[in-house]
């Protein structure tokens, strides 16, 4: 398959695995206007994703459809980080991984805003507006834990303890990636982790927590590995499919 | 305005019955392409919009009922904006108890007090960044009491 469809998956996948894991506190929020917070920031990730599935469809141009990407892949076929797949324990963990994820994407859209492919840079621009909104949303959830009560701040550095090592794994590239990186299609993606951790590391501080020093980071993102728990997201995700194949509302 | 766009200006918007998807931005261009068949781009508000698919639906439909064969087409660029929604429009939203989104406000997060669109009062707070639809966000104002949406700058 072509690099421009592999990297097309990867920005789907990402999009998608985060908004089905953030739909699981559809209805189980900790009040009213967080349940809606995080329900609508899942809604705009499931927007993006199909954007590109549609995208990687017509790329590919083999009679799969968009619900077939999303649907019908088996595990080692979804490219996402395993950031994505992370479970969501608690609030503290879950306004983590949205918060390092909108700065991800932040960076990943702004840079994709300027690809020399157009349909790409449109998406990206039309999801740059989105995600800018979960990064000020997130972020000053981040900063209420970092300094509220004993309890809220100790569970947000218990969650950064247990998940941060995956961060890196956002950044890891697909087959293919830097051919598209000399064609300008895609961003340098080495360049946006550092500024990845220039931008954290400063939001640390603003927050008052301590930057994470822990020179080990989780391999094998997007390589077709994934964590114990992403099987039990594609049962959950895609039972419709399998138990009545070709289903449709 | 030319005819097709007419026709389609009859459409209201699902989630907000006052305006109606030409002044909201989201019809782009209508064209004739044959004796009775039409071409209609649209564009997206949100990436997620759900109310899309039903708009498409009421397009194909409303210019059926006029002799038109219509295709619809969804383009994502330029990207939407609610710069373009018109006065008239925004002065509709106030009417229907929506604050309307202020004006060339890219940063949309960052923003003056956003007045009642009821009493006027700008001595209003921010119940939620996140409202009923993907498009608002909920607000109390603090001198009449009402809870009311704003539309959120995008």
């Amino acid at each position: 398959m072509s690099a421009l469809f592999n990297y097309l998956l990867k920005l789907a996948d990402d999009s998608f695995i985060m908004g089905q894991r953030l739909s699981e506190w559809c209805g189980e929020g900790p009040y009213l206007e967080e349940d809606i917070a995080l329900t609508n920031v899942a809604l705009d990730e499931l927007g993006q994703a199909n954007n590109f599935y549609q995208y990687a469809s017509r790329v590919a141009d083999n009679g799969k459809s968009e619900d077939d990407l999303a649907f019908l892949r088996y595990e080692h076929e979804y490219v996402n980080a395993h950031w994505t797949e992370l479970p969501n324990e608690d609030y503290a963990q879950t306004i983590l991984k949205v918060y390092v994820f909108s700065v991800y994407q932040k960076l990943m859209y702004e840079a994709l805003s300027n690809s020399a492919d157009e349909e790409l840079s449109a998406i990206a621009q039309k999801s740059l507006k989105e995600v800018k909104y979960h990064y000020t949303h997130t972020s000053s959830w981040m900063k209420i834990f970092a300094r509220g009560t004993e309890e809220s701040r100790q569970r947000l550095i218990n969650a950064i303890e247990n998940i941060w090592e995956y961060t890196k794994g956002l950044f890891a590239k697909v087959e293919g990636e830097d051919d598209l990186i000399a064609l300008n299609i895609a961003p340098n993606i080495e360049g946006l982790y550092n500024e990845f951790v220039d931008i954290t590391e400063k939001d640390f501080q603003d927050f008052g927590l301590e930057y994470p020093k822990n020179p080990f980071m989780q391999p094998k993102s997007r390589t077709g590995y994934h964590t114990e728990y992403f099987g039990y997201i594609l049962c959950e995700l895609q039972y419709m499919q399998r138990a009545y194949p070709g289903c449709t509302w | 305005m030319n005819n097709l766009l007419n026709i389609l200006s009859q459409i209201p918007d699902p989630e907000i019955p006052v305006i109606d998807i030409v002044e909201l931005g989201i019809v782009r261009e209508a064209k004739v392409t044959g004796e009775n068949t039409c071409e209609v781009i649209i564009t997206p508000t949100y990436s997620a919009c759900p109310a899309m698919f039903t708009i498409e639906e009421d397009i194909i439909k409303i210019m059926k009922e006029n002799g038109w064969d219509a295709k619809v087409v969804t383009k994502m660029f330029p990207i939407w904006t609610t710069d373009w929604l018109t006065d008239e429009a925004r002065e509709k939203l106030r009417a229907y108890g929506i604050t309307p989104p202020e004006k060339g406000a890219d940063e949309h997060y960052i923003g003056k007090p956003k007045k009642c669109p009821r009493c006027g009062s700008e001595h209003t707070k921010q119940i939620s960044r996140f409202g009923s639809t993907l498009c608002k966000a909920s607000y109390q104002c603090l001198d009449c009491l009402e809870p009311f949406d704003y539309f959120k700058c995008h």
